[in-house]
């Protein structure tokens, strides 16, 4: 529905022939940019609306109770459907285990929190189709359950800092939600979140029309091609710093993608840039020892390389 | 009354406290405003999602940055 208008405003209107190289990217970014921001504002109020059925707290009695693997899976899973900011990242990792929230089932939620997202999914679905945004949410289950269960089996809850048992649940006040309140929140989160991710979804699909205006197809094939068995950890180490720029990076990969770029590559980059970011880990060290830290890194870091590897060997 | 903005210092902790600042003045009440950014104590409240405000003893909100009004709607009660 959008492409008719698009494809009118730019060739009819604006009289840019077809076939040129700046109306091809002007036609490919408008067409993005409005498509993106339609998916972010629909889906974005969406979950909001149901993130207020889980609350941090209920989400912690949820996962203080369930058993075994079971724990990891529900951590994974509830996860996707919780707020996370990265400087909430410390009380929420430290409560959850005063909680009696066991470590790995903790470690799984803290990693499908940040990589498993709506703006992320809303990307990668506009931008990449469901196909690939399921294979996203699938492999980011994955490797959260496994990071969770491997940190659980290593029995490291001595790294922790600023941990005792005593627990303290005296002061929060409950108060009851209605579904006005759900609206009002829903509305206020949908704002401030579009708010600040805005210029990054512009900036990422402006530089991805420019690169699929004018970048040659196959440029990149030789460098992050299938063929290529280093650029799957390499890229993984790229993403690393990149973390609050997800909303953009997104659309950078997708018309890299185009490029020549294997899809595995992609999918462990954008992995990487959502799961493991440099701010947060900065903001863990007050809670960690370094050492439970490069654990935590490092698995998390193996299964999305793993991940990568993995699609590039099954997706054409 | 003591008002606790609870949080690691992030840009939305200062939003917070620079909002509670103006309710407090714009409602003329004797109250006394601290940042607390230490883990260890954020924890004691039970808080997972900062920034949040504590309000005597009591945390009345958490993760949101609540508005001068919202802030004076809660000092009021």
């Amino acid at each position: 529905m959008i492409k008719p208008i698009i494809d009118w405003l730019v060739y009819d209107i604006l009289k840019m022939g077809h076939g040129s190289l700046f109306s091809e990217a002007l036609n490919f970014f408008l067409y993005d940019a409005v498509k993106i921001f339609f998916l972010l504002t629909v889906i974005i109020f969406v979950v909001a609306i149901i993130r207020t059925f889980f609350s941090p707290e209920r989400t912690r009695a949820i996962l203080s109770k369930s058993q075994g693997y079971w724990g990891n899976v529900f951590a994974a899973l509830l996860g996707i459907m919780t707020p996370f900011c990265s400087c909430s990242a410390v009380p929420l990792f430290l409560g959850f285990l005063e909680a009696g929230v066991p470590l790995g089932v903790t470690f799984s939620f803290l990693v499908a929190s940040p990589m498993i997202n709506e703006v992320a999914l809303i990307m990668l679905w506009g931008l990449f189709g469901w196909k690939i945004s399921l294979i996203y949410i699938g492999s980011g289950l994955a490797i959260a359950i496994f990071s969770g269960l491997v940190i659980g089996r290593l029995k490291v809850e001595e790294l922790v800092e600023h941990f005792d048992h005593k627990k303290q649940t005296c002061c929060t006040q409950s108060t009851g939600v209605t579904f006005n309140d759900r609206i009002a929140y829903a509305k206020g989160y949908t704002r401030d979140l579009l708010k600040s991710i805005w210029m990054y979804v512009i900036i990422g699909i402006g530089l991805g029309a420019w690169i699929h205006g004018y970048v040659p197809a196959d440029f990149l094939a030789k460098v992050a091609g299938r063929g290529n068995w280093f650029a799957v950890p390499l890229t993984t180490l790229i993403g690393i710093p990149l973390y609050s720029n997800a909303a953009g990076v997104i659309p950078l990969v997708s018309a890299l993608t185009e490029k020549g770029v294997a899809m595995g590559t992609a999918l462990s980059f954008m992995m990487a840039v959502t799961a493991l970011s440099l701010p947060e880990f900065i903001i863990l060290r007050k809670a960690m020892k370094l050492k439970l830290l490069i654990i935590f890194a490092s698995v998390v870091g193996i299964g999305i390389i793993f991940t990568g590897y993995l699609f590039n060997l099954i997706l054409k | 009354m003591k008002i606790e903005i609870l949080g690691v210092g992030c840009p939305k902790c200062k939003q917070l406290t620079a909002n509670a600042e103006i309710a407090v003045k714009e409602l003329n009440i004797n109250a006394e405003i601290s940042k607390v950014t230490d883990i260890g104590k954020i924890t004691e409240y039970d808080v997972m999602i900062t920034p949040a405000v504590v309000v005597d003893g009591v945390v009345v909100s958490t993760g949101k940055v609540l508005s001068k009004d919202e802030i004076k709607e809660i000092l009021v009660k």
